[in-house]
């Protein structure tokens, strides 16, 4: 029983795992290429580490692989945020696709509304167009 | 059935990390190879959890929590270096 909840689980997070690194492969941009790298390290190592526990069974492995997933759980979203941060500050270019940009600076008049973007205007006069 | 099982996700996470390091090798652009490396990481820490537990030496675990601390630390660093780079 424990054996067959055991492959299933390791199989599931194999199949996560091998999806996020094909949407790695095959997504367009660096921002959807880091949204499908997300999904092996909590759906796909959490099935793993699941099932790694209740095959060692003892507590000390269930308290070794808690701390693995924990600390996996806690830095994704740190590490993340802070590649997406240094992707946008080193403007790499966004997909073609993408509709809402909203760190971009407001250019056309359907971009933001009139007084916003005048305020906008008023404030910084020489940020003539976008970075 | 669990050695069955063991083998199917071994090999497939031996493709996933593959196919991450296609992209490594291929990203046009810095975060591209960090997001890629990142996910090298959290593979190599799944395959080592497995490996450890279809043979029951624990002190393999250990391996894993070394490995999943530099890669925090490594995307960390790099995303730091990239944004430095280009102060504008």
């Amino acid at each position: 029983m424990i054996d067959a909840l055991t492959a299933a689980l390791w199989v599931v997070g194999a199949a996560f795992a091998l999806l996020a690194a094909v949407g790695v492969l095959r997504m367009p941009d660096v921002f959807t290429r880091m949204q499908a790298s997300t999904k092996a390290s909590t759906l796909g190592l959490g099935c793993l580490l699941i099932g790694a526990g209740l095959q060692f069974g003892d507590f000390s492995s269930w308290v070794r692989l808690a701390s693995i997933g924990a600390f996996i759980l806690l830095t994704t979203p740190v590490a993340a945020h802070v590649t997406a941060r240094a992707a946008y500050l080193a403007d790499v270019p966004l997909w073609p696709g993408t509709v809402l940009d909203e760190r971009r600076q407001p250019v056309s008049p359907q971009g933001a509304a009139p007084e916003a973007e005048a305020a906008a205007v008023q404030d910084d006069p020489s940020s003539g167009g976008p970075p | 059935m669990l050695d069955l099982a063991m083998q199917f996700t071994l090999v497939t996470l031996g493709a996933a990390l593959l196919i991450a390091v296609a992209r490594l090798v291929k990203g046009p652009t810095l975060p591209d190879r960090i997001v890629a490396m990142d996910l090298i990481g959290v593979l190599a820490v799944g395959m080592i959890v497995v490996l450890a537990a279809s043979t029951g030496v624990q002190a393999t675990l250990d391996a894993a929590i070394v490995i999943a601390l530099v890669g925090f630390v490594g995307t960390v660093a790099y995303a730091t270096y990239v944004e430095r780079g280009h102060p504008e």
